[in-house]
């Protein structure tokens, strides 16, 4: 017959139909609610920064790629992820232009000097982030109030304000759960929002995509934490960026570990470390740099939490 | 009752529709089979007929004097046209006998039934089972006699039958034990008496419920003989997870079933010894699935050892679309050939013939480190790490994470988003570290 003509490959001969830019665009998706509360609550000038550093990260991707001769591979989708993760932790009214250097920067040093895709040992959307923050401070912590929101806080006019962990650490004041769980509050462009948050997190465990190792674990660890030092834990829980953090970036697959008991010691090192920088640190907010610290752990959690093989306990004599 | 199932392991698509209620039908004989003489565990056999002379079914023609070995027998009868190499599903080519058929289908004299079998001792039942060149149907083609005595300060408790089919698409077991529950059961029995154990449990995969009930019927009058239903996943009927899911026993790493008390073998096994035992066959022919999008008309189908697959092709109306790919086995395990005229041998159970969209290999993507082919491993590897290690050659780490523990079920490569060919590379690297062990 078609003798010569036949395909000979090693087995298997079936394969899943989930490849790696189905769960990319996954993400992106799960996203979606993060993006539209953003836009909702702190206008069109939100979906301008989306689309400057989606658009600039993908382009930076293919470019370099493109300069250095290597196959294009932003249709993985992975370049708009981090893309948008990095829009999604920016202040509103940041420039742009910031946002875009912030971008370029994720994308050329985080991610393509190391390698590119699944090379990379920091997650590139939150180095983008803390390059932006020592670059230009003051544009980074610069919040304002959602559109829908009149300033009720004495001492800051209608553009300028403080997010809900400054106003609790610094002035004392909390913010009431509804508007944190709802997201009408100051904070970067997709933290507010908690019920957004949640639902793209529920959607990307129902696809597979996400485990409960790592969010639950740091979520608990900072709930644990914050109460025994007597504060509010719920409070923690939906200020600032942790459910983004928790759902989102500390369970990036490439910068996270692998092994199932590595993902939650890693989770209770990123809940450690946030409650420790929010409760002494000079930073009201702690969920960037523990998230980072912890990539720089990951290797090192990986080989200590190595899976017990099936078969291993009861050596042969 | 909660059913048995083991960690990892993943849902393949099943596909077992095509074939899910047809009969088995046996097949004329053909005019031609090429039964190797190397279809099994262990060391080859030499012919011991010559070019020429005249076979009948289920003479022996080809035997060893190694401990490890299985004879082979004429599953047609006719002529010895040529003894000689020929292409394999191994993907080998190996030494063969070609017979022609007289078209009379004569059996040999020494096929008889036996009336004595109530008075035969384990030993003489281990001899039949040897004899009748009785191999692991499942795929694995282990002799069989030899998982059934112990080695020397081992022993056996409980013996398990292998009716998960796991494998997709296939269904050969499946109507084995729909149709022919008696037979698997009086197997059963026999291979209890041969072992000396007591009790015996089959499991099958829980989306089999003809088949759990027709076995249901014929074992509930039979003292230790039980029907355990399985999660449907695979590889519930690799040996290990099989053990595990039923059991709750954890074969050890580099061990055997024996070590847990267990001997483990395929229904279509239990089928074959009592085919051996009672009415005196050897292995000359076994049940198939042939099926898969190409073919015109899937089937079940019972057949002579050494039937080429072309024959079988036309058998079930040939091809419907031009064939891309012919796996022997199933799509998880199976081993993709270069060729149709291949003869089926005792370990084939399926014929797969694929075309379209199914066939073409996916580009290999950076490995995105996600995991799934951690938690897909039943084995509880890191595939990734494997695969990595192997492709730089770092044999050692390898060896250090287990690779010789991989039992190759193909569940990372079958996951992964990145389309890595995991398996591929931790079987090369299983291939190299006993390479190296044996070297030094």
């Amino acid at each position: 017959m078609e003798s010569g003509k036949l395909i000979v490959s090693s087995s298997p001969h079936q394969f899943t139909a989930i490849s790696t830019p189905i769960i990319m665009s996954d993400v992106l998706f799960a996203l979606m609610p993060a993006c539209f509360a953003g836009v909702w609550f702190f206008g069109l000038r939100a979906l301008g920064m989306i689309a400057a550093c989606v658009g600039s990260a993908v382009v930076t991707e293919a470019l370099l790629q493109k300069l250095c001769g290597k196959p294009i591979t932003v249709s993985d989708y992975s370049a708009a992820v981090t893309g948008l993760l990095l829009a999604l932790v920016v202040p509103p009214d940041l420039p742009i232009w910031v946002g875009v250097f912030g971008s370029v920067f994720s994308i050329s040093i985080a991610k393509f000097t190391f390698g590119g895709l699944g090379h990379n040992i920091f997650n590139p959307a939150l180095i983008g982030r803390a390059f932006l923050l020592a670059s230009w401070p003051v544009f980074m912590t610069k919040w304002r109030w959602p559109i829908q929101e009149a300033p009720w806080m004495p001492g800051f006019d209608a553009v300028t304000t403080a997010t809900p962990l400054v106003l609790m650490k610094h002035f004392n004041v909390k913010v009431p759960y509804n508007m944190l769980f709802f997201g009408k509050v100051a904070g970067t462009i997709g933290e507010t929002s908690a019920i957004a948050i949640l639902l793209g997190a529920a959607y990307l465990m129902y696809r597979g995509h996400i485990g409960i190792r790592i969010p639950f674990s740091f979520i608990g660890t900072v709930v644990v934490i914050t109460a025994l030092f007597g504060q509010d834990p719920l409070f923690h829980v939906l200020t600032g960026g942790l459910l983004l953090g928790a759902f989102f970036m500390a369970t990036d697959y490439v910068t996270s570990p692998v092994t199932p008991k590595g993902k939650v010691a890693y989770g209770i090192g990123c809940g450690v470390l946030v409650a420790l920088i929010r409760l002494y640190g000079g930073y009201p907010e702690g969920v960037c740099y523990a998230i980072l610290i912890m990539n720089a752990a990951t290797a090192l959690i990986e080989r200590y939490t190595l899976p017990r093989k099936f078969g291993e306990v009861k050596k042969l004599a | 009752m909660a059913l048995g199932t083991f960690k990892g392991g993943g849902h393949p698509c099943y596909n077992k529709d095509a074939t899910l209620g047809k009969p088995i039908e046996s097949i004329s004989l053909p005019e031609k089979v090429v039964i190797p003489l190397h279809q099994h565990t262990g060391a080859p056999c030499k012919p011991v007929v010559n070019v020429g002379d005249e076979v009948k079914i289920g003479q022996k023609i080809g035997d060893s004097d190694a401990t490890l070995t299985a004879p082979i027998h004429a599953s047609i009868s006719g002529k010895v046209k040529a003894i000689t190499e020929h292409p394999q599903s191994t993907g080998m080519d190996g030494m063969s006998v070609i017979i022609e058929s007289d078209s009379f289908g004569t059996l040999d004299e020494s096929i008889r039934p036996r009336d004595n079998v109530d008075r035969l001792n384990p030993e003489e039942l281990i001899g039949i089972i040897k004899e009748a060149g009785i191999v692991g149907l499942g795929g694995a083609a282990f002799p069989t006699y030899f998982k059934l005595s112990p080695p020397k300060g081992k022993s056996f408790d409980c013996l398990l039958l292998n009716g998960a089919e796991c494998e997709p698409y296939l269904s050969a077991d499946h109507r084995l034990m729909v149709e022919r529950p008696n037979d698997v059961v009086d197997g059963a029995k026999l291979l209890m008496k041969a072992t000396g154990v007591k009790r015996v449990i089959i499991g099958i995969e829980n989306n089999k419920p003809d088949a759990i009930s027709a076995l249901n019927k014929v074992a509930k009058d039979e003292e230790g003989i039980e029907i355990a239903g399985l999660d449907v996943k695979y590889p519930q009927g690799a040996e290990k997870q099989l053990i595990w899911a039923i059991l709750r026993r954890e074969v050890p790493s580099g061990g055997l079933p024996v070590d847990v008390g267990v001997v483990v073998n395929n229904v279509g096994t239990a089928v074959a010894v009592k085919e051996a035992v009672i009415h005196g066959s050897p292995l000359v022919r076994r049940v198939i699935t042939v099926t898969g999008s190409c073919i015109r008309e899937p089937k079940n189908l019972m057949v002579p050892i050494g039937t080429l697959v072309s024959d079988i092709i036309e058998i079930c109306g040939g091809t419907q679309a031009p064939l891309k790919k012919l796996v022997v086995g199933g799509p998880m395990m199976g081993i993709a050939q270069h060729t149709t005229e291949i003869p089926v041998t005792k370990g084939t159970s399926g014929i797969l013939l694929l075309s379209g969209e199914e066939v073409v290999l996916k580009d290999v993507l950076p490995c995105i480190r996600c995991g799934k082919c951690i938690e897909a491993c039943p084995m509880n590897l890191m595939p990734l790490w494997l695969a990595d290690y192997e492709e730089a050659s770092r044999f050692d780490d390898c060896e250090r994470l287990g690779a010789l523990d991989c039992i190759e079920c193909g569940c990372c490569s079958f996951i992964c988003p990145s389309h890595r060919r995991l398996v591929e590379g931790i079987r090369l690297a299983k291939a190299e570290i006993v390479a190296r062990r044996n070297a030094g």
